[in-house]
């Protein structure tokens, strides 16, 4: 953020710099209490579980069916995949990679750090989820049959992310993304209103197609690996393919990078196979839009980050280089344009998604090491944000019935808690500190200016646009929180509501209730028709009605399920940016994994 | 089997691959295109069997049966049953008109050859000079999945570009290896079977498959 140049220096590399000293911290204490000499048991074991655990969760579901009492078994595998991925982080960058299953399972810096991401968001995201379901359950939107459809296909994408993240052979990796999408298909139109319907045909379709670009660009890699004289069986081992990655033959090369880069590209969020990105993270469940938009994205990008090591041994690095950064440019022109009009919450959270991918991609467009940490730390911090943003405005779906902004104001008032955790995420994501996003944009812009020369002037045009979508969030944000409460007459106490109240024409109260808001969100003239009467009714907005009859009250009360969740991801996203100096020694490790000099 | 003999039957078996692929385009009845689909699910079969005998590594005859199976057998026959539910036997005017779509195929192809140069180029052989052969139909597929505008016309376009890599794959590198091939394989089978439920989904929600109705989201 340019506001952020006046902050030293220093500051960063406080918080960013991989210093040797910090090795010899906590992570190496922890190194020594983790079994000394992994054998290689252990290490199937640590590479095994955290897919393992989730397939057992998802088949669990599959059984038992989603009740009160199976809600929060859905926790099981998110804590399986980050306490493997914590004894990854401690243990890898001491002791290097950790494989199993005769090379095929592979375990780097750079695997346990998304590991790491996975994890933690996967936790936030199934904490979430009960809650968001016995409100969907209550409103009517989904049923037993809907909701243990829910706990199998979260748990088996999850599993899918973790087999994408623990594979070296990158022909087995595109199988891992491409099932990510087909698993998440039935998420993305779980509602079955036209409109979800229409987001996940199109998030299959331009997704599949999208990213069978990418496995004929794996292809191409693979055979010039042949051709290189590389044996059938670790031609697409990654390893190998870096190691030998001088030999493979430039043109060739050339072509299946370019492919490849476009293809899991599009599962990126990066142009020009963007489309499906609004429209999906819009329609799935809030918990589901936080896993895509948090992790989903960051998987996609890591595939892109791996072969981007084999492009600038095989061709230098100005090739990958010079598409990330134009892919990162145009992308955030989109996002930036699109968040200057956009009329919908959700939408303007996938599309800052995207914006974040953008600075994604110009910062492992730059390609150093410090470029390459800052896009590590950033997508960590972005997981977190992101996924209470999702959460959050879940929640707010549940309480208002739409997904207008125009139709949302007064959060503050009417629901404290859920407003500020919402409030705080997009600050989180518009880059404030304390939050990691701060150190972590500041790193990628500084990179970008002091990097390999014709950057700087995509890391300019990239740091006006984010002030562009700086303001245009900041602008939706403040309309959605600020204001008087719905059911408050000019800062009155509140006024109960009850949902057979009948509609007065010209009254000083008019109650409108509202039921099937989530499948209003794009029919305009249905939005009119309820929008109107408030109008009318001298400034006091549709008050929402829940649980048949119940009367609203204000403010709005919210369990330790909702905000529990909101609460964690919030202080963990402040505390990676105050201080990473635990993680430090695996960030530095993965950084050198990926990054230049 | 002679050089001669392979490379003959190498080349028909390209030819009815990538005439399939054509014939998609000028043809308007739905039913056509899953009869054409798998006419070119067997040439696909044909040219991995083809590799196999040449180059004496007979488990690809395995992998031969397997597409066989799949891409002539079984997605053929989901594609049917999308079209026996939906009652939908044509495609609505397309975007782009035959016509032009076959002059686009034309010239898409006259694209896949100069782009193939450098693959043909690195490894001479009578697979790889097939090769750009793979590359037209992977164009095609794309061409079609963005100007068709029936749900099951969009589907048929993925399995064109799927059908297209696969065949670069075996021209190319006599395939993938098994592990791959398989959980390709898989993913294919699936997202097609995503795609048949969503068909039904959007005939349901929508009264009908026309992707243009597909109007609710959009900035």
């Amino acid at each position: 953020m340019t506001f952020a140049a006046a902050t030293s220096a220093a500051a960063t590399s406080a918080a960013l710099a991989p210093a040797a000293a910090t090795s010899a911290s906590a992570a190496s204490a922890f190194a020594a209490a983790a079994p000394a000499g992994t054998t290689s048991v252990a290490a199937t074991l640590l590479l095994t579980a955290p897919v393992a655990a989730a397939l057992a969760t998802a088949a669990g579901y599959a059984v038992l069916g989603w009740r009160p009492a199976t809600a929060w078994a859905g926790l099981v595998s998110p804590a399986t995949i980050l306490g493997c991925a914590v004894v990854l982080a401690v243990r890898v960058p001491g002791h290097g990679p950790v494989t199993g299953y005769g090379g095929l399972a592979r375990a780097d810096a750079l695997s346990a750090w998304i590991l790491l991401v996975i994890g933690a968001v996967a936790v936030l995201a199934c904490a979430a989820s009960p809650a968001y379901l016995a409100a969907e359950n209550a409103a009517g939107h989904t049923d037993a049959r809907g909701a243990r459809r829910y706990g199998i296909l979260v748990h088996a994408f999850l599993a899918a992310m973790a087999v994408a993240v623990l594979v070296a052979n990158l022909g087995v990796l595109w199988v891992a993304i491409e099932a990510t999408t087909i698993v998440t298909a039935f998420l993305v139109g779980h509602r079955r209103t036209r409109a979800s319907v229409e987001a996940a045909w199109k998030y299959v379709v331009i997704c599949s197609a999208g990213i069978a670009l990418a496995f004929l660009g794996t292809i191409l890699i693979y055979y010039a690996a042949r051709q290189a004289g590389i044996s059938e069986a670790s031609a697409l081992d990654w390893p190998v393919l870096v190691a030998r990655a001088h030999e493979l033959d430039p043109d060739v090369t050339r072509m299946g990078i370019a492919l490849v880069i476009l293809g899991f590209g599009a599962k990126a969020g990066l142009v020009p196979l963007h489309a499906w990105l609004p429209d999906a993270h819009s329609q799935a469940p809030a918990p589901v839009s936080a896993l895509m938009s948090g992790v989903l994205l960051a998987v996609s990008f890591t595939a892109i980050l791996r072969y981007k090591v084999i492009a600038d041994v095989a061709l230098g690095p100005g090739f990958a280089r010079t598409l990330l950064a134009g892919a990162a440019v145009l992308t955030l022109a989109l996002a930036a344009a699109l968040l200057l009009g956009q009329r919908d919450y959700k939408r303007m959270l996938a599309y800052s998604s995207m914006e974040h991918m953008s600075l994604i991609a110009l910062g492992a467009a730059t390609g150093t090491r410090l470029a390459i940490s800052a896009v590590l730390l950033h997508i960590a911090g972005h997981g977190l944000a992101k996924s209470v943003a999702f959460c959050s405005s879940g929640h707010i779906l549940h309480l208002r019935h739409t997904t207008r902004i125009g139709r949302v104001r007064g959060l503050l008032s009417q629901a404290p808690v859920l407003a500020a955790a919402f409030g705080l995420a997009v600050l989180a994501l518009l880059g404030f500190p304390p939050f990691s996003l701060f150190a972590s944009e500041l790193a990628i812009a500084r990179a970008g200016f002091t990097g390999p020369a014709g950057l700087g002037w995509a890391t300019a045009a990239a740091l006006v646009l984010v002030l562009a979508a700086f303001a245009a969030m900041t602008a939706r944000t403040a309309h959605m929180l600020l204001g008087p409460a719905p059911g408050q007459n000019g800062g009155a106490a509140a006024t109960l509501v009850q949902k057979d109240t009948p509609v007065q024409k010209d009254g000083a109260a008019v109650a409108v209730p509202v039921h099937d808001g989530g499948t209003t969100t794009a029919m305009p003239d249905q939005d009119a028709a309820t929008a109107m009467p408030a109008r009318h009714g001298g400034g006091i907005a549709a008050a929402p009605v829940q649980d048949g009859g119940t009367a609203v009250t204000v403010p709005v009360r919210f369990g330790a399920a909702v905000w529990v969740p909101l609460a964690v991801g919030l202080a963990a996203c402040a505390a990676l940016g105050v201080s990473d100096v635990p993680l430090s020694s695996l960030l530095s490790t993965a950084a050198a994994i990926t990054g230049g000099p | 089997m002679s050089t001669g003999t392979y490379t003959q039957l190498l080349d028909l078996a390209c030819g009815v691959f990538l005439l399939a692929a054509v014939l998609v385009l000028w043809r308007r009845e739905l039913t056509a295109f899953v009869r054409l689909f798998a006419v070119q699910g067997v040439a696909l079969a044909a040219i991995a069997a083809l590799s196999g005998i040449h180059e004496h590594r007979f488990e690809l005859l395995a992998v031969a049966v397997g597409i066989l199976v799949l891409r002539a057998g079984v997605l053929p026959y989901l594609m049917r049953r999308v079209l026996a539910t939906s009652g939908e036997t044509r495609e609505t005017e397309p975007l782009v008109n035959v016509a032009a779509s076959l002059l686009t195929a034309a010239a898409l192809t006259l694209l896949a050859y100069a782009a193939a140069r450098p693959l043909v180029e690195l490894a001479p052989s009578p697979a790889t000079r097939a090769l750009p052969v793979g590359l037209a139909v992977v164009l095609i597929g794309f061409f079609t999945l963005v100007t068709r505008r029936r749900a099951l016309a969009q589907a048929v376009g993925f399995l064109l570009l799927d059908n297209g890599i696969t065949a670069v794959a075996f021209l190319a590198t006599s395939g993938v290896p098994p592990i791959v091939e398989l959980g390709v394989s898989f993913d294919v089978l699936l997202a097609v079977l995503v795609l048949q439920i969503l068909t039904t989904r959007i005939h349901a929600t929508f009264g009908g498959t026309d992707i243009d109705d597909l109007r609710e989201l959009h900035d």
